[in-house]
């Protein structure tokens, strides 16, 4: 059975895809030792150092919870959609404009949305390799204090399905290496501020409500709710709006590929 | 009657600008058929629309109106079952640079759903048949232009193809390495491979193509073998004058009437005539003093000009 659905061409042109990068990966993987890095640095400078100032977050539920406990979960959905993005961006971008590795991929029976397909699951791969090995990071920083968060790994391919999909849609619109500047200046802005250093509690209502529209502000939530052991409808939200998300970025990615890519 | 492969009839692409603009007509109209083990050639300058044909055989370019039926099959609706049987050579390489040369192979030979073992059984052989079996492992970026081009017609081989497209296969390659690249071509069609090929070398078309279109703006304005088209459209041979380039106009004028028909480029003058030195000895005759002269063939260069008043490379 699973055998008969691996070579049914819907499967079978998306793996090939992520074959070829897997093939790649093979002499650069320690290019995602720099993704792994990234927000192992954030957690120790400031989980552990700023943590050591704050103590305790101030304003949850369970006032015991520790600041690098706080943070880290925020680092790891940051982690998650880093991964993923990055590849749907930066890589796609140098394949559609630079390498026309799609044109040749395209004169063989694969069609467009199979290479779409093939491109967010490998993207998803990535984006939870790195959130696995920075989760075992954490681990034995010995933040992990409940069996929810055992919850953090379908997250985590939740997360990093959306800001695949997200990211394979707003590379059509790119037009130069320039415009990645534009994608820093909506990406950093909400890194700061989607609660990943502090609780939403901060802010005034209305600003809180702009913040809970933020995609990663969800991510977040998705994360941090389980690892942090309270479990409640808020998770259901953001698995539903992350979902959501998803889906339409990649319809809207399959619409614009097949105009970029259709000569 | 041999197997037809392709088939056009009215074949149109109509390019649409993006953001408006008047929509360009790259090609306006053209049949052709391609039979069984033939190897049939466009011929054209640039911007005549013998790529946008190739990307429509292809199936990866819908066609924008009359019919085209590849392996007796629509591309609108069967185009991944068309690939599956086309080997498909671009004008600029597309190999995955990131890949070693047979990873290259291994890799594209996954995009049709080959199992494993067949592909590397297949990557062995076609790397000996691209004469880069020392490159095997090394990367693409280390290899010459003419070695890229070869690897590109091996990936192309590996679903070992009915039908193999090759969009300019030897622009920009040195002489060396185009003689090869024909030696290996020639060798495909040997072994009953049909090919497809658009170029704008004309001794390329010679070489190698059994059948030629000539196309310009969008239109075929020839068909036939080589040798018809050069002896419908052209005398025998050709009669090479130069002249001091003050001097041409004048020459030009007192040349005039000689063999069939006079063609003044800019830095020469063609007297199309069957018999090049007779008509060598009538324009001694008339007093013009040529700085050389030189009679030749003519060539498939020789009908585009007729044809067209162009040369194909500018």
């Amino acid at each position: 059975m699973l055998g008969t659905l691996w070579k049914s061409p819907a499967v079978a042109g998306p793996a090939a895809l992520v074959e070829r990068n897997l093939v790649i990966y093979r002499h650069t993987w320690y290019l995602l030792l720099a993704e792994i890095f990234e927000p192992v640095l954030y957690l120790l400078s400031m989980g552990v150092g700023i943590g050591a100032l704050v103590g305790h977050v101030p304003g949850l539920g369970d006032p015991s919870v520790g600041y690098v406990d706080f943070v880290a979960p925020g680092l790891l959905a940051t982690a998650a959609m880093n991964g993923a993005m990055n590849e749907t961006t930066f890589n796609i971008y140098g394949k559609l404009k630079m390498l026309h590795t799609y044109d040749s991929i395209l004169a063989t029976p694969l069609r467009i949305r199979d290479v779409a397909l093939g491109e967010v699951a490998w993207a998803l791969l990535r984006g939870t390799a790195v959130t696995v090995v920075f989760g075992a990071a954490v681990a034995a920083f010995g933040l992990v204090h409940s069996l929810w968060a055992l919850l953090i790994l379908p997250g985590a391919l939740l997360i990093a399905f959306a800001f695949a999909a997200a990211g394979l849609a707003v590379v059509t619109y790119i037009r130069s290496w320039q415009d990645f500047q534009l994608v820093q200046l909506v990406m950093l802005p909400m890194f700061l501020f989607a609660t990943t250093f502090y609780p939403l509690g901060v802010y005034a209502r209305p600003v809180q409500i702009a913040v809970e529209c933020l995609p990663l502000y969800q991510s977040i939530e998705l994360i941090r709710e389980p690892s942090l052991g309270v479990v409640d409808a808020g998770v259901g939200w953001a698995a539903g709006y992350l979902l959501l998300f998803g889906c339409a970025s990649m319809a809207l990615a399959l619409r614009r590929l097949e105009r970029t890519l259709v000569p | 009657m041999a197997d037809v492969l392709i088939e056009a009839k009215g074949l149109r692409k109509v390019h649409a600008p993006r953001g408006g603009g008047a929509p360009t007509e790259a090609v306006a109209g053209i049949d052709f058929t391609v039979t069984a083990g033939e190897a049939f050639g466009f011929l054209g300058p640039n911007g005549a629309g013998k790529s946008t044909t190739m990307r429509m055989v292809a199936a990866v370019s819908p066609i924008s109106g009359g019919r085209l039926s590849i392996l007796g099959m629509d591309p609108a609706t069967h185009g991944p079952q068309i690939r599956a049987r086309l080997g498909s050579v671009p004008q600029d390489d597309t190999l995955d640079t990131e890949l070693t040369v047979r990873e290259n192979l291994l890799v594209y030979g996954r995009y049709f759903g080959l199992p494993r073992a067949v592909i590397r059984e297949r990557a062995a052989q076609l790397l000996e048949f691209a004469r880069l079996e020392d490159k095997a492992d090394e990367q693409v970026e280390a290899l010459s232009g003419g070695m890229r081009r070869r690897l590109t017609i091996a990936r192309s081989l590996v679903n070992q193809p009915d039908i193999l497209l090759l969009d300019e296969p030897t622009t920009g390659l040195d002489p060396q390495a185009r003689h090869l690249l024909w030696e290996r071509l020639f060798r495909l069609k040997q072994q009953g491979v049909t090919l497809l090929l658009t170029t704008h070398y004309m001794d390329e078309a010679e070489q190698l193509c059994d059948r030629i279109v000539v196309m310009d703006h969008g239109r075929i304005v020839a068909e036939g073998s080589p040798r018809q088209l050069i002896t419908t459209h052209c005398t025998r041979e050709v009669l090479e004058l130069r002249f001091p380039a003050d001097l041409q106009a004048q020459a030009a004028e007192k040349v005039a009437g000689i063999g069939d028909r006079l063609e003044a480029l800019p830095d020469r003058l063609l007297v199309y005539a069957d018999d090049g030195e007779d008509a060598l000895a009538a324009v001694h005759r008339t007093g013009a003093e040529p700085l050389t002269a030189l009679v030749r063939r003519a060539g498939l260069e020789d009908v585009f000009l007729t044809l067209t008043g162009r040369t194909l490379v500018d």
